[in-house]
């Protein structure tokens, strides 16, 4: 029991790992329709982020602190940037949006290896967030997850009260649900897109200064993670921030379960046979938009 | 909602109205610079890269028939060149170790005794050639059936057939014993009994993959001017319209998909004698990927457009990585950027446009 | 096929005896220099690692040019980037040999790309010498290997435990040759010795998530943990190592492809007070590594550290030199016979190694080492003197059923 249990936790900060990265995702690819492959490099910017700080504050808790609004500005300010000049031309074509920000990501990659030499770098996490709370004697939890899980649902609270609340989130919903009838009801839909990928991209930054607690800080880091976040989003239902979170913590709780009985391998596996057969149920998501577009 | 599919790539020549004989002068160029130019310019090693190339041209032939013409945009033809790559790597491990004999490997990691029942049919060559090309586009035939039954397209598509990879990478490489894991199956020294060291067999390996490709564009050409082809182009452009008329746009797509999977399991059949290796490396998101690239640079929706890009992107790399070994990765990534931004329906789509240049000058003078 | 038939008619089949292919690599040796080939990954995941091993080989032809060369020309080093992509490797190390005609290509990591170039070595009978620690089970005529076999390395690691009085081991590792083996044969040691082997668990390289097997690893109880995980997955790894609340007090982890430049990139507050097994520190003393440490940094920086594989990747070139230098010539056949007549030396900053004839292996000095809170492997044990390599574990009667 305390084995189902204690693995119930990891899974769920497995699912908090994927969901604080697949977040951003959700909005760049869920609600704009936008596969940004470099998302994954937007991410090691908020973990190099963490990094360069470090060597200008000596804390590691505050630099870490500071880290998080930083990282956010620098990863939604380059998203911009990569919006501006690539993306806004291939709105119409979001399959070749896929290819051009791959390449975008192995420049960035390459960028990082330049600047920051190709090994992995080091941060500092403060010992608060290093080491483990005891719920009974078996059954731990790190403090590091925990971190990450209260700063994944802080975001996804954040988000879902601007998408439903606030003017912006109005305008996001609109140019996603009709991005013609909001350009001739007047929406400035360009500036929509770019707020809403500054947004998005600026969540990959945090999920980058989050990792740097649990994972390694290099110039492969996005990588390695972005398929994965990729398939939370689409499993989620596209336009559908609920479907993300779910999926989220629903995929962590499987692979953590499957692969505590087998090996990582037959669960990768298993996980991705799960993920068809979900989609034979429900091919476009747990989630969709209704709509009464024939496509 | 926007849909997820790419609008059709409007530069795309109808393959009928281009007469059969120009397609034949084609053809017949193509064959002279394949067989005749290529093996004269070209040493031992370099000849060898371009049979290499040649082998990425044929996978390209296929995405270029799924995604150009159908538009699927397949990231997963890695996991059917792995398919047809390990089909032959292991008949021919299997024969450079003898009858009655395990594959060196399997001696060093696996500790077997005896060989696992799935490696056993690979030992007769006609079920390893056959099974090539046919393991690919039965595996594409039934992940097809889940996912075009079921609507799932565009984007979704795209990602999904990414983590195949992904998945399919890591299962091989944690099947150490009996895959060769990791570094998967290498060393191999022979092909149906000919010595695969000798520079002059290597040369006919090259013919061998050049004729393939020939035989694959001519059957794409075939596909593609058919009714068939028709068909596949009007599913691209309005499924639904299709789908009114009383077609199965599941099946339409489905054959177009396992046609690429077929190809692209050949191209991984010839991958192996020409480079003398196949490993998970090349199955993973990372190669996949690359193959697409090649497709758009050359022209996604035209004939020769996939092939010549693969080639190109491909000898571009080699080129830039002899010359840049540390800073080419920023060329690499340009190279995905550029054509793609500045040149939508790719190099080919340059020869339309030169043509119709020529044509609206004519009409002015 | 019959058309192939006929149009190979030519072509030598694999039951010809006598191949006619036996022409050997060409080495140009026309100019006044020589060219070899450094073959690392520069991009992709192993950019990580094979970056400093090419770094630390640029350095040692830059001191053999400086002092004169090798017979009089001077070394031109030709770089090729493997990209982490083992049939790359093959292409390029192909490339070296034919196009650039090198004497001598040094390099590859992982042991995937080791043996994706091999037969293309074998073929071209061309060298390659590969500097890093390796899962043994392999001699190839045209191969040297500079770092540690199985028995300089993983062995004396395992002695180091079972004398602090370990009785039960867990074993994780990154999905690969390297580790798969070396679990083969720590589990072969440990049935031996008396020793338990409580789990073994295997991630995908370059995997990142380790809860779910730090879970694994804390409730086998296990009383040591030997840790062959590779590249960013040790980050990972001991990431949550600590968050789970495990030390290296109650249950130390045995790695053996963490070096210097790891613990810099892992932290020490992760850490501190966990065992390597190695041939080489920075720290370890002794006046060639003195030289060697303040000649790397001078070059590359004051803040980057020595490793093990930098310092087998800088012996290496030395070790070619001195084989080329004894045979009076930089023919492939003339180095080997030169290398097999024995007594080929060089004083390393690991200490003075010997290259074994038969083997192509190096003898070395095996060293556990714990690492500071300073970010320095401080040595705890060495083996004494250098042992000799024994790649199919020979000499050890608990391997017999291995190789």
């Amino acid at each position: 029991m305390t084995v189902v249990l204690s693995q119930l936790f990891t899974g769920i900060s497995i699912g908090a790992v994927l969901l604080l990265i697949a977040l951003g995702l959700s909005l760049t690819f869920g609600q704009m329709n936008v596969i940004n492959m470099a998302h994954g490099e937007l991410i090691m910017f908020g973990a190099y982020t963490v990094y360069v700080l470090q060597k200008v504050i000596s804390g590691a808790g505050i630099s870490l602190l500071v880290a998080l609004p930083v990282a956010f500005v620098i990863a939604g300010l380059m998203g911009v940037l990569i919006e501006v000049l690539l993306i806004r031309r291939l709105y119409a074509r979001p399959l070749d949006t896929l290819l051009v920000t791959w390449g975008v990501s192995l420049i960035l990659q390459q960028a990082a290896r330049d600047v920051f030499g190709a090994p992995n770098v080091q941060t500092r996490a403060p010992e608060l967030l290093t080491g483990s709370i005891h719920l009974t004697d078996d059954l731990v939890v790190s403090s590091s997850r925990l971190f990450i899980l209260v700063l994944a649902l802080t975001a996804v609270g954040a988000l879902s009260v601007v998408l439903k609340v606030s003017p912006l989130g109005r305008r996001i919903r609109a140019v996603v649900q009709n991005r013609d009838l909001a350009s001739v009801s007047g929406l400035a839909t360009g500036r929509v897109d770019r707020l809403t990928f500054f947004i998005g991209s600026g969540l990959a930054g945090i999920a980058g200064v989050a990792l740097t607690l649990v994972g390694p800080i290099g110039p492969t880091m996005g990588t390695n993670i972005i398929v994965n976040a990729f398939l939370v989003v689409v499993v989620g239902g596209i336009g559908q921030l609920k479907g993300t979170v779910i999926v989220a913590f629903a995929l962590g709780v499987v692979q953590s379960m499957v692969e505590y009985t087998t090996t990582v391998s037959v669960a990768s596996v298993i996980v991705f046979l799960v993920i068809v057969a979900f989609l034979q149920w429900r091919p476009q998501g747990l989630f969709t938009l209704r709509t009464r577009s024939l496509a | 909602m926007t849909t997820l599919q790419d609008p059709p790539v409007t530069t795309t020549p109808p393959a009928r109205k281009r007469g059969v004989p120009a397609v034949a002068i084609g053809f017949g160029l193509a064959a002279v610079a394949l067989f005749g130019v290529a093996p004269a310019a070209l040493g031992d090693f370099r000849l060898g890269l371009l049979a290499k190339y040649l082998c990425i041209a044929i996978v390209a032939a296929g995405i270029g028939l799924a995604w150009g013409r159908g538009g699927m945009l397949t990231l997963g033809q890695g996991v059917f060149f792995g398919l047809g790559g390990y089909a032959m790597a292991m008949h021919l491990k299997l024969t450079d170790a003898g009858p009655g004999q395990l594959p060196d490997f399997m001696q060093l990691y696996g500790q077997l005794n005896a060989l696992p029942w799935w490696w056993r049919p690979f030992a007769n060559p006609v079920f390893a050639l056959a099974a090539t090309v046919l393991l690919p586009m039965l595996v594409a035939a039934l992940l097809g059936l889940l996912i075009f039954r079921r609507r799932v397209r565009g984007a979704y598509f795209a990602i999904l057939s990414q983590a195949l990879c992904a998945a399919m990478a890591i299962f091989l490489i944690g099947q150490q014993g009996t895959t060769g894991g990791t570094n998967g199956l290498t060393d191999i020294q022979g092909f149906f009994g000919y010595d695969l060291t000798d520079p002059v067999n290597r040369r006919m390996i090259y013919f061998i993959v050049a004729g393939a490709l020939l035989a694959v564009l001519g059957l794409t050409w075939q596909l593609m001017r058919s009714r068939y082809g028709e068909l596949l182009v009007a599913v691209r452009d309005g499924e639904e319209r299709v789908r009114f008329l009383g077609y199965d746009p599941a099946n339409v797509k489905l054959v177009a998909y396992v046609a690429a999977a077929g190809m692209a399991g050949l191209a991984g059949a010839l991958f192996v004698p020409a480079v003398g290796i196949i490993s998970p490396a090349m199955i993973g998101v990372v190669p996949s990927i690359e193959f697409v690239i090649g497709v758009a640079v050359g022209g996604r929706a035209s004939l020769v457009g996939p092939a010549l890009g693969a080639v190109a992107v491909a000898w571009a790399k080699t080129a830039l990585s002899e010359k840049l070994p540390s800073a080419w990765t920023y060329f690499e990534g340009l190279l995905f950027i550029l054509p793609i931004l500045f040149l939508p329906g790719g190099l080919a789509s340059l020869v339309t446009l030169l043509r119709r240049r020529r044509l609206s000058k004519k009409e002015a003078a | 096929m019959a058309a192939f038939a006929t149009l190979t008619a030519c072509g030598a089949k694999t039951s010809d005896s006598t191949s006619s292919s036996a022409a050997g690599a060409t080495i140009d040796t026309s100019g006044s220099s020589v060219k070899v080939g450094l073959l690392n990954s520069l991009s992709g995941t192993m950019a990580i690692s094979e970056v400093t091993v090419r770094d630390s080989l640029k350095l040692a032809i830059d001191e053999i040019n400086a002092a004169g060369g090798v017979l009089g020309k001077q070394i031109e080093p030709v770089s090729e980037d493997g990209a982490s992509d083992w049939p790359t490797f093959a292409e390029k190390s192909q490339k070296l040999i034919s196009q650039d005609h090198v004497a001598a290509v040094f390099g590859c990591w992982t042991s995937a790309s080791r043996k994706a170039v091999k037969p293309v070595f074998e073929k071209n009978k061309s060298l390659l010498f590969y500097p890093v620690q390796y899962e043994g089970l392999e001699q190839s005529p045209y191969i040297f290997y500079t770092g540690a076999t199985t028995n300089q390395q993983i062995v004396p690691g395992l002695d180091y435990l079972k004398a602090q009085g370990k009785t039960s081991l867990y074993l994780v590792g990154s999905d690969y040759v390297f580790p798969r083996t070396a679990n083969k044969i720590i589990k072969a040691y440990a049935t031996a010795n008396g020793m338990k082997v409580l789990g073994e668990d295997y991630a995908p390289l370059g995997s990142t998530e380790f809860s779910t097997i730090v879970n694994k690893v804390k409730a086998s109880g296990a009383s040591a943990v030997f840790n062959t995980l590779n590249g960013d997955s040790n980050v990972a790894f001991f990431k949550e190592y600590k968050s789970a609340g495990l030390t290296a007090a109650a249950m130390p982890v045995v790695s053996v492809s963490i070096a210097e430049e790891e613990v810099k990139s892992i932290g020490t507050q992760y850490l501190a007070g966990q065992l390597t097994a190695w041939n080489y520190y920075q720290t370890t003393p002794g006046a060639a590594n003195e030289k060697f440490v303040k000649a790397y940094k001078a070059k590359y920086g004051a803040d980057k550290p020595t490793s093990d594989p930098m310092e087998a990747a800088y012996t290496s070139v030395y070790l070619w030199k001195a084989m080329v230098e004894k045979a009076g010539s930089f023919d492939v056949e003339k180095v080997k016979a030169a290398a097999a007549a024995g007594g080929i030396t060089y004083d390393a900053p690991e200490g003075k190694v010997t290259v074994d004839g038969p083997t192509q292996h190096i003898f070395k000095t095996a060293r556990i080492g714990k690492i500071g809170t300073d970010g320095l492997i401080t040595e705890v044990w060495n083996s004494g003197e250098p042992i000799k390599p024994d790649p199919y574990l020979k000499g050890y009667p608990w391997a017999a059923g291995l190789s």
